[in-house]
């Protein structure tokens, strides 16, 4: 068994293998491998014993749950109202062209992913970008050079 | 079972205890109108056509009634100003996806066609029984849902389809029969009406195990 099962069999193990942890479950395993592949998913529905559609279905209806590949580092620009208003379009048109993606696309080398979400809930500081984890307040070209830079 | 009392406008019936209001009011003979509901599947609650008012003066409150359980002295009132008022826009948003919705419901609680809202004729209002049936009863999970708001819709699982389908119906499409909109159909199905009828058809979207999930993302709109 390949290295990748291997942890989702351990990520459900530590869950007792219990359909209703299905949401913790996946989380995890997203958690571990930034997106949920095919065989991820096919693995855990046997695991589970849950039916493929099922699965489809809760991976479809949360936001969170990406089933396409994502970047190391994720990149969300706010584009809520408050942000909007401060120029979050302004901000994200640099971000875009900085990162050289546009709001939901992960580069070819799977290093950026870019997001466009609603309200990070530090309006104050509007318009703002999250990298990492790391607040950023209406950063200007330059510093986004600067973070392409840094990050690996 | 324990017989309860319940007044459904303002008639009083004697039912058993832990039927839903629906299945009460249907025994009285008392019309309520649904479309996610049927007999042979459990409860699901998509459709709201079958809201009813509940409690006296200031405690009133709608609820779904195939959903919500009876209980002794229980007051009901099934066709308030407020609940034809529901049903009217409840019908009014499907007409959008739906175009030959009952007449005899359109004429009872006056929906139109409102022009605000743009049509989108999938003849799928998502009320699951199709899903519903082929899971609860067939134990096959070939159909299922994707997505989330305006964009969810059914999707049909070739591969589980071959599995499932040849041996669990085996003569016809069983679920094709539970659409309450008229039909689904799909390449794998065929479509129902086999003399000829002209009906239009919701169309599940096929998920096959082998296609790349982006693609399949693609085409039910999620990405």
């Amino acid at each position: 068994m390949s290295y990748l099962l291997a942890k989702v069999d351990q990520i459900i193990d530590g869950y007792g293998a219990e359909k209703e942890a299905l949401v913790q479950i996946l989380l995890d395993i997203q958690h571990e491998f930034r997106w949920l592949s095919r065989e991820t998913l096919l693995h855990t529905a046997a695991r589970l014993g849950l039916p493929m559609n099922h699965l489809y279905n809760v991976t479809t209806f949360y936001k969170h749950f990406s089933l396409v590949p994502q970047g190391r580092h994720a990149v969300s620009v706010c584009v809520g109202t408050a942000c909007h208003v401060r120029g979050a379009m302004r901000l994200l048109d640099r971000v875009s062209q900085g990162l050289r993606l546009s709001p939901d696309e992960t580069s070819a080398d799977e290093k950026f992913s870019l997001k466009t979400v609603s309200c990070l809930g530090c309006c104050a500081l509007g318009p703002v970008m999250v990298v990492d984890g790391k607040y950023m307040s209406n950063p200007t070209s330059n510093e986004i050079a600067v973070i392409v830079e840094e990050c690996e | 079972m324990s017989q309860v009392n319940v007044t459904i406008n303002g008639e009083h019936i004697k039912a058993v205890e832990g039927m839903t209001i629906l299945e009460a009011a249907r025994e009285a003979g008392i019309f309520i109108p649904t479309l996610c509901h049927h007999g042979h599947l459990d409860a699901y609650g998509s459709c709201r056509l079958c809201v009813v008012e509940i409690g006296e003066g200031e405690r009133k409150r709608v609820v779904a009634s195939c959903l919500y359980h009876i209980s002794e002295g229980l007051v009901v009132e099934t066709e308030t100003d407020k609940i034809n008022n529901y049903r009217r826009i409840i019908l009014n948003l499907l007409m959008h996806r739906w175009d030959n919705i009952p007449v005899i419901l359109l004429e009872k609680y006056g929906a139109k066609n409102h022009s605000r809202f743009v049509d989108n004729m999938t003849y799928c209002i998502l009320c699951g029984l199709c899903v519903r049936y082929c899971r609860d009863v067939k134990g096959a999970n070939v159909l299922g849902f994707v997505g989330r708001g305006t964009i969810r819709q059914v999707v049909i699982f070739p591969n589980q389809a071959a599995k499932y389908c040849p041996t669990c119906c085996p003569k016809e499409m069983e679920c094709l029969h539970y659409c309450p909109t008229g039909v689904i159909s799909s390449q794998y199905y065929g479509s129902r009406p086999a003399d000829g009828q002209k009906l239009p058809h919701a169309h599940p979207v096929c998920i096959n195990d082998d296609v790349n999930i982006l693609e399949i993302l693609e085409r039910v709109g999620h990405v």
